[in-house]
């Protein structure tokens, strides 16, 4: 297992937010959590990329213990975030942005720099943009491409679709999909249930703190309790776009218009 | 009520000449005061863009770094006033050393009074108090024990100015019209204006410095790039501290002497400085100094010195009321700078 989280318990103050989350990611996978507001999802990512700390419990990446290790050095063993709200950097260029990513490492980033610049065309013509006046849909972009520049081995994706249009929402999502193709496992956070189990292998569904049921991707597609509760009841399924090729959606996340 | 009715009567005219005949040696003296704040300033207004701390011990920084100065004067055994290119080059001396006090000062001021609140999650206010706190230890411990026993005073000496040898002799170096530019307020002007643009292009062009800015914009981000927070924040009260200590060693040069009390006026115009250019914007603590010494040397000339802190600060409140960001309004946080 890439990254084992073991009965973890988090706490604010003395309210706990985590009451006891299990859950592992294998290397190579997709794997979505799926939840509504205050389930607790963004307090484990935030808990396994070191901002918040452990009550009891453990997480493991890699075979090593890593509960106590500090937030900034997670970075250079290969948890790479892209945070809730995106976290762009608002005074400082689309480039400075992305060398943030690279903060922790150091030498040549110029290999790094180019295939973000390949899967993101559009923050090669913001450059020099500051970051704070791009659109949701760019910063979105932004916020994923400069995780990228450290070479994660985990991706952490905290609710990429948020206040996106639907369109956008596709076309970040079928990024998402050619990222782990090219071989970064991936940890997505997601409100927007449809999309992220379509394209997920496996997901957990929290409630309050508590992983409530945990299955491939596509039953929970089919379970009537996740769709009256998560995907809006209906038999909407089919209508959401499916998953599509990576070899195809890229393109097309190339040419995508402007629009938000 | 009639004589209200006049426009302009004696008292006015008494005002306006006196204001414009002492118009340009108050732009020279408002430049060169004016640097000294900004180079104070640029420490409150890092603190505060990095922690949104005032750090109230900042004065004493400046403090403990004129008495580097000071005693690296009385060690180098310098007796008469030196000519203006040796001058520049001690001055470089006692900079170096008040810079290198002054910022290792600062850097335990944030290891013994600041982190350890941080660490237990401490509310800003608790920090707050703890630089006070800090300020007026480190001006008794002045007055009290260091100036004494460094000094060789008697305990009660401690409390009064200490003078440095006379080792600058201020000469006319050129005029422009009816300026006259004084060796000793040229190299504060230059000096100063120096550091700040060292200090801006560290901050805006190296890896530190852009650690420094993505820190005071989203710290919890940084972290998330791999950012020890900790080593930024060590970072940010060492350049703060030096440039302080820079400030001190020109502070000391143009007026060869300082006391345990120096910091505290000087500590509260700095901070005046950092928030009428904006605090947290590194560039507006520049421009917020330099406008600060410039109204204070303007309105001695036109109302006599003792009104000056009245004016300075009567600018201030006004300059606050219409624009509360200060002068350049975006900070640290928003800026590039």
């Amino acid at each position: 297992m890439l990254l084992e989280i073991q009965d973890i318990h988090v706490h604010y103050g003395k309210i706990a937010a985590l009451k006891g989350i299990t859950l592992e990611v294998d290397e190579g996978e997709i794997v979505t959590l799926i939840g509504a507001n205050g389930a607790g999802k963004t307090t484990t990512l935030k808990t396994i990329s070191g901002l918040r700390p452990l009550t009891s419990g453990r997480v493991r990446f890699n075979g090593d213990d890593i509960s106590r290790m500090p937030g900034h050095k997670r970075v250079l063993v290969g948890i790479g975030q892209s945070p809730e709200g995106r976290g762009i950097f608002p005074g400082m260029t689309v480039e400075d942005n992305l060398y943030m990513g690279a903060y922790a490492r150091s030498g040549d980033l110029s290999k790094e720099l180019a295939e973000v610049y390949e899967l993101f065309p559009r923050l090669a013509e913001r450059k020099t943009q500051a970051g704070g006046t791009m659109s949701g849909g760019e910063q979105q972009m932004l916020a994923i491409g400069r995780a990228l520049m450290a070479r994660p081995k985990v991706l952490l994706l905290d609710e990429p679709s948020m206040g996106l249009a639907p369109k956008l929402v596709q076309q970040i999502f079928s990024i998402i999909v050619e990222i782990n193709r090219r071989g970064t496992t991936v940890l997505l956070v997601e409100q927007n249930a449809q999309q992220a189990l379509q394209i997920a292998n496996r997901a957990y569904v929290l409630e309050t703190g508590h992983v409530v049921k945990s299955a491939q991707a596509h039953a929970l597609l089919d379970d009537p309790e996740v769709r009256a509760a998560y995907l809006g009841g209906g038999a909407g399924g089919e209508a959401a776009v499916a998953a599509a090729p990576a070899e195809t959606s890229v393109p097309e996340a190339r040419e995508a218009p402007d629009e938000e | 009520m009639l004589r209200r009715s006049r426009p302009f009567d004696e008292g006015d005219r008494y005002v306006l000449d006196s204001f414009l005949n002492q118009f340009w040696p108050a732009t020279v003296d408002g430049l060169s005061l004016g640097a000294i704040y900004s180079l104070v300033a640029l420490g409150y207004t890092m603190v505060y863009g990095v922690l949104r701390l005032i750090n109230f011990a900042h004065s004493e920084v400046f403090m403990i770094g004129t008495f580097a100065a000071l005693l690296t004067v009385e060690l180098t055994g310098i007796t008469s006033p030196l000519g203006t290119v040796p001058l520049i080059a001690f001055v470089l001396l006692l900079a170096l050393v008040a810079g290198l006090v002054s910022g290792g000062t600062a850097v335990a001021l944030e290891f013994v009074a600041y982190r350890p609140l941080r660490r237990r999650g401490a509310s800003r206010l608790a920090a707050l108090i703890s630089a006070i706190g800090a300020s007026l230890f480190l001006q008794q411990l002045f007055a009290l024990v260091v100036i004494p026993w460094m000094f060789d005073r008697p305990k009660e000496g401690g409390r009064l100015p200490v003078q440095s040898a006379d080792f600058v002799e201020p000469v006319n170096l050129f005029s422009i019209g009816p300026i006259d530019i004084r060796s000793d307020k040229l190299i504060i002007f230059v000096g100063a204006i120096l550091m700040m643009v060292a200090l801006d292009m560290f901050v805006n062009r190296t890896k530190l410095g852009r650690g420094i800015r993505a820190t005071a914009q989203d710290p919890e981000t940084a972290v998330l790039m791999g950012v020890n927070i900790d080593r930024i924040v060590t970072a940010t009260f060492m350049l703060g501290g030096a440039m302080a200590g820079v400030a001190a060693a020109l502070y000391l040069m143009r007026f060869e002497e300082t006391e345990y009390f120096v910091g505290f006026l000087l500590g509260i115009k700095a901070f005046t400085a950092a928030v009428l250019g904006g605090i947290g914007n590194l560039r507006g603590a520049l421009a917020g100094g330099m406008v600060l010494g410039l109204i204070e040397m303007y309105g001695s000339a036109a109302f006599g010195s003792e009104w000056r802190d009245v004016i300075a600060f009567s600018v201030l409140v006004l300059v606050l009321m219409f624009r509360p960001t200060g002068i350049l309004g975006e900070s640290l946080q928003q800026a590039r700078a």
